[in-house]
This record gives structure tokens, sequence and C-alpha cells, in this order.
């Protein structure tokens, strides 16, 4: 199972990567299809466009931190929100989610490789690309009607707004196609995630023996296909009807804009539990190994993840309350979406119950992981408020909706993110990264995300619109907004802190062992960084927690399973 | 990896050496495709649908389309042949194989040409393009979207008809040609809903 020094000694490739020319390295990256590069790939072309997005974010704070101020134009504004919403969305989360996929999945699975290497490098250049031309937009989007640069047209562009006679100029035409792209990319890898998780295991993982991890990216890439799909072809329809003069969304030709919002959020809600689930999954690798336990409840973890993936594909209309549906259709969607927090509490139960009673040591992952479940829960608590539909016809487009999704998005994922990076750094590089870095930076990040996101729920109970560039002084809203402010301050530092810390440790960290954190899934049978074959051996499993079994064979596992 | 204290578990699990066979990559990686294809087709079909009747000017799909009973007969045909073409590579009749898969191309071929015509005369004796009204714009865009799977699933036939012609498709690649057929089936089966929907519930 774990690599022997024997066949270390006797590996060429290692000898291959000393003292190469930095031109030869740039090559082998360039051209790699190796799924360990690949996801590295992503995570750092994700990172750029997270700091990309940040700045957006923090540019959009600094002109609503005070009332009636003219630090950007509405219409730099307008593009300020559209490109944080699309870059956030499609150019951060998806990329280094599909990131982390590509590197652990063929570890923890016991494989040297995804099912379909190239396929897998041409899924994470399209996505590059993608992101790229969105960005090219800037430069090259003026047109011929020299209308505007960037895309204007928020990030779930509303028909008939994105219609040629609005949104003139090629902006709206970047945005189609970086989305377009982007779902290629993202099909090309959910493919390719599911091939290797159903055909690619080592010798005797059964399904009922895959860590919840793999489970979790197996459900994640299924729901891709009927999610991403969907908003695919209606960026088909929508080119059709801006180059070709066809009518899917022209309101004039007796077109539907609802339609557009229909196909939109098919995929939109769907979309937030593609980007949730890899979170979970995250959470449920880190929290049984800082617990010194087993998780708590594994098939009911698999049951629930598997229902979240059903149920998340009949709720999509909540995000259509405010439209005027017919009663049946508010109650179906009430209904559903106040279902699916049923199996998201049985997560969060199981997670509590990992914890009880084991011998919790508070690192970085851990903590991370703590306030993802503190955060997650009140995000959740608020989306069964929005659920029902009388409430959010009241603060539907405000900032408390605004509010609520960026608590799942930032409070959630984020924090599951960072906690992923802390735990599987050592792996991928060979170091641990610092401790004492890693404490501020959760500090900072904490106080910085619960002074945004906290008050940033009562100006939307106050009724401000989300969207607004400024607002008049004496609504009460204007020492709120600044105290967002001050809190997206913090969590830049926070993120600085995280990003100085990666640098520094690859440098200067303490060298970590192959299992610096006495886990039990398959990756940390192999070196770190792996080897580019992964294992030297492909190893064999007796049960979920191979190197439980390996490290306590008077008793193992498999006795129990 | 096991040592004795190992034993007792393999009673429960069986042998060790029990074979260990997952499905092949190219069968389920298809499958996916297929899965991720059949969510963008049903999109355009719902918009089909949605749209029937709200065009605000004719012509409307009752004045101008017609059954295409022949073409429909030639693609569905042509799951038969291609079928035939994977069976017989698996029993090593590569002549066999080659005429098979002639045959699906030139059933291909055919709908094609049918496709052409039938929209030739919307396009030049009726004068319904894409931008005339909604029906329209979801009849090509749904329609063509299924012939542009023809194009691409005739190409990847045409290029195995190629290679079996110099003798270069054997016996080992029928589990390749059968995951090629998997998508030919899948266009076809699309086919049925979209002549369903279009020519016989639109109508």
């Amino acid at each position: 199972m774990s690599t022997t020094q024997a066949v270390e000694e006797s590996d060429e490739t290692l000898a291959l990567q000393q003292g190469r020319p930095p031109l030869n390295v740039v090559y082998e990256w360039l051209t790699t299809v190796d799924h360990k590069k690949i996801g590295l790939m992503y995570i750092a072309y994700a990172l750029v466009f997270l700091l990309v997005a940040g700045v957006e974010a923090l540019l959009m704070r600094i002109q609503l931190a005070i009332p009636n101020n003219h630090f950007v134009s509405p219409q730099v504004f307008n593009q300020l929100f559209t490109m944080h919403g699309t870059t956030m969305i499609f150019f951060v989360g998806m990329p280094i989610l599909f990131g982390f996929g590509n590197y652990l999945v063929p570890l923890m699975i016991g494989a040297r490789d995804m099912a379909f290497p190239r396929l897998n490098a041409f899924s994470f250049w399209i996505s590059a690309f993608a992101g790229i031309l969105l960005y090219f937009s800037y430069v090259g989007a003026s047109g011929l009607y020299a209308a505007g640069s960037a895309p204007d047209v928020g990030w779930f562009a509303y028909a008939p707004l994105t219609a040629r006679v609005f949104s003139p100029g090629h902006s709206t035409d970047y945005w189609t196609l970086a989305i377009f792209l982007s779902g290629i990319g993202s099909i090309g890898t959910a493919l390719n995630i599911v091939t290797t998780i159903v055909s690619m295991r080592c010798k005797s993982m059964k399904m009922s023996r895959m860590p919840l991890l793999v489970w979790l990216y197996l459900v994640m890439a299924a729901l891709v296909f009927v999610a991403v799909s969907p908003l695919t072809a209606a960026q088909i329809m929508l080119t059709l009807d801006r180059y070709l003069g066809a009518h899917f969304f022209d309101t004039q030709a007796g077109g539907s804009a609802v339609l557009w919002m229909h196909f939109f959020w098919i995929f939109g809600h769907p979309e937030v539990y593609v980007l949730v689930l890899p979170a979970f999954a995250f959470v449920n690798e880190i929290v049984p190994v800082f617990s010194r336990k087993a998780i708590f409840g594994y098939p009911a973890m698999v049951a629930a993840s598997v229902g979240i993936g059903f149920i998340s594909l009949s709720v999509w209309a909540h995000h259509m309350f405010t439209v005027g549906m017919d009663a049946a259709a508010n109650t179906f969607f009430v209904f559903a979406t106040m279902v699916i927090s049923v199996p998201t509490g049985i997560k969060i139960f199981n997670w509590l119950a990992t914890i009880w009673g084991g011998k919790v040591i508070f690192a970085t992952p851990m903590i991370f992981c703590v306030g993802f479940l503190f955060q997650f829960l009140i995000a959740g608590l608020t989306g069964i408020m929005l659920s029902a539909a009388p409430f959010d016809w009241q603060l539907g487009n405000s900032y408390f909706v605004v509010a609520h999704f960026h608590y799942v998005l930032v409070g959630g994922i984020l924090f599951a993110l960072f906690a992923a990076f802390y735990y599987w750094y050592p792996k991928i590089t060979g170091r641990m990264m610092s401790e004492k870095l890693g404490k501020w930076h959760f500090w900072l990040f904490l106080i910085g995300f619960h002074l945004t996101f906290d008050f940033m729920h009562v100006p939307g109970l106050l009724g401000m619109p989300r969207r607004i560039y400024t607002y008049e002084a004496g609504r009460g809203w204007g020492a709120l907004n600044f105290l967002v402010g001050v809190g997206a301050i913090f969590q830049a530092a926070g993120l600085l802190c995280f990003l100085y810390n990666m640098i520094r440790s690859y440098y200067h960290g303490k060298e970590a062992s192959h299992d610096p954190w006495d886990a039990w899934t398959l990756e940390w049978s192999t070196t770190s960084p792996p080897p580019d074959y992964n294992f030297a051996t492909v190893p064999t499993v007796n049960s979920r927690r191979p190197l439980w079994d390996l490290k306590h064979p008077e008793d193992p596992d498999s006795d129990y399973e | 990896m096991r040592d004795a204290n190992a034993i007792p578990i393999e009673s429960i699990d069986g042998p060790v050496e029990t074979p260990w066979t997952l499905p092949y990559r190219g069968t389920v990686g298809m499958a996916c495709l297929i899965l991720a294809e059949a969510a963008i087709f049903v999109i355009f079909v719902v918009a089909y649908i949605f749209y029937l009747g709200k065009s605000v000017s004719g012509p409307t799909p009752r004045e101008v389309l017609e059954l295409p009973i022949f073409g429909t007969i030639c693609l569905l045909s042509s799951s038969i042949t291609v079928h035939f073409a994977v069976s017989a590579l698996r029993q090593g009749k590569l002549r066999n194989c080659s005429l098979h898969l002639a045959g699906t191309v030139l059933l291909g071929l055919i709908f094609l040409i049918t496709t052409a015509q039938e929209w030739y005369h919307l396009i030049h004796d009726e004068g319904l393009t894409i931008q005339t009204n909604l029906f329209g714009s979801t009849y090509y865009s749904l329609v063509g979207l299924h012939a542009t799977h023809v194009v691409v699933g005739l190409l990847m036939l045409s290029l195995v008809l190629g290679f079996s012609l110099f003798g270069l498709v054997k016996e080992e690649h029928s589990e390749k040609l059968e995951v090629l057929s998997l998508y030919w089936h899948f266009v076809d089966g699309v086919w049925v809903v979209v002549f369903l929907v279009v020519y016989v519930l639109g109508r």
C-alpha cells in the first residue's frame, strides 16, 4: 500500500525533476495531462480570479460605504456587480472545486490518473480560455457601437435586457460566450470525475467503501450534467437571438422573459449545490480526522447527499416568487425548498455527532470547519425564511437576499475551502502551512465575515434593494453600509495573510511527512508530494479507512463494516 | 497487505482473489455525455412546446410542416445497421462490419438530405426563417441542433468506416465501436422525441 523505499530509489522520474531549465518546466505544465498538475492549475487560476473578483467587491463596498458617493459611476457599478458575480461563480467557485476534485479523487480511490487525461486537460484549458475571454471584454467589447466595455447585465442576465436593442455592443456576447465555454469545460470535467469514480477504483474499493469526499464529488458531477447543460442551451438561444434574429426572449414577438428566468434558475439553484457539495466533502474528511473518530452515520451521509442532489432539481422557482406565479406553483416550490433542509440538517447533526465525545484537535483546518458549521447553519436558517413565499415577496431582491447567499458562499463554502487548503497543503507541497499565520487568517477573516454579512441583513430588512449604486442620506442605511465596508477590509487582510502563508510555507514551512495529520484515506499513504504515478503498487482496501487498518492491525475497521 | 489478523474478514468477504471488474470507462463516459446532451435537448423541446401557438404572425406549423416519413425510416434503420456492425465486429467478421458501417453512413446521409430539402422548401417556398416568428426560431434551433448531432455522428462513423476499409478496425476495437453506436442510438432516440413533438403533437 505505501510507497516502498526500494521503489523510490529506483524511480527515475524523481531524478528528472532536478535542475531543469525553466522553459522545460513551463512546457511541461502547459502540455501536462497529469491530474495533479491540472488540479493545481485549476486552483491557481481560480485564486487569481478570486483576487480580481475580490477587488471588484472592495470597489463596490467603497462606493456604498457612505451615502451619495461618487467613487465609481453607475455604469461602472453595474459592470462591477456583473463581473463580480459571474467571476465568483464560474471562474472561482467551479474551477477551485474541480481543482480539488481533480487532485484528490484519483488519490483517494487508489487510481493513477483520471479516466480521460487528455479530456481533462482540454476541459481545464477551455475553462481558462473562457475566463480570459470574459475579461478581454474590458478591452475588446466596445465593438461597432462603442457602447460600454465589460458586461453589465447582472450575473443572471435577465431578458429582455440582454436583447440587442437594450444591450448594444459586444459586452453581452463576451458574457454569453464565456459562460458557454466554461459550461463545456465543466461538463467535460464532471464527465471525467464520474467515469473515474465508476471505472477506476482500486481493488476491493466497493461503492460502500469510498471516502465520503468521493461520494459527494460523484453527486456533484452528476448534478453538473443536469444543471449546467440547461444554461448552455439557454446561452445558445440567447446567441441565436442576438446574432441571427431569433425571438426566444424577444417580448415584442411574443417571446417570454420569464422563460429565461426559468432556464437560468434551473441551472442557478442546483449550481448552489454543485458548489456546496464539495464543501461538505472537505468537512466530511477533515472533521473526523481532527475529532479522532470515524465519521458518524456514513450511510445516512451518503443518502442525504444523493437526496440533496435530487431535491435540488425541484426548487429553482423559489428565485421567482416575486414574478407572480400561480398559487399552486408557489406552494410547490415553497414545499420543495423547505424539504431540502431535511437532508442538510441530517448532515449538520452527523458532523456534530462526529465531534461529540472526540479528542478534538483545534488545528487550523478544524477551526475553519467549526466556523463552517456555525455559519452554514445560519445561512440555512435565513434560507428557510426566504423559502416562505410571503416573506420573499417582502424581501426579494433586497440586501437580505444578498446577505443570505453570501453567508452560504463565503461563510459556508469559502470557510470549508480554506480548511481544505490547510489540510491538503502538506500533501500537495510536502510542507506544512504555518499554524500561527493560519490562526491570524482565521480570526481576521471571521471578524471581517461577520462584520460584513451579519450587518448586511439589516439594510435589507430596512428596504435597501440590491444593485443600487448609491442611496440618499437619512434612510438609516449609512452606518450599516459603512460597517459592511469595514468588514470587507478585514476579509481582504485575512485573505492576504492566507496567500502570504501559502507562499512562505512553500519555501520555509516545516517539512511534512507522508501523513502529517495521522489520517485514514489513501492519499496519505503515498509520498508528499505524490509521485507522477501516485502509487508504486496499486493499493487494495478492506474498509473505509484503509490507513487505520494498516496502523491498527489489532483492531481493523473491516471487523465492523 | 493482508496479515493473519485479516483472516476472519476474508471469511465474510469471500476469498481475496475475487475478480475485480469495473464498467468500461468509454461506456460510462458516453452515458454521462448522453445525460448532459439530453438535458440540453430537454430545454429546447420545452421551449418548442412552450411557444406552440404563441407566434404573433404566420406561418404556423399546421400550414407548412409535412411528416418526414422517409427520412425518419432511414434514420431509425441506421440504428439497426450500426447495431449489426458492432455485433459483426465482436464476432470478428470484419467485412460484414464495414458493410454495415457503410449502410449506416448512407442512411444517415439520406436523412440529412431530406432535412436539407425540407429546410429549402420552408425557406424558399414558404418564407419561414429563424427570424420570421417564434415557430421559426424554435423549429430551426431544435431540428438544427439535432441535425448538428447527426453531422457529428456521421463524421465519426465515416472515420471508423475509413479505418475499417484500410483494415485497421479489429475485433479488439468492438468495445470502442459500441461506445460510438451508443451515441448514434441516442441521436436516433432524440429524433423520435423531435418527431413526436414537432410533427405529430405540434401540428
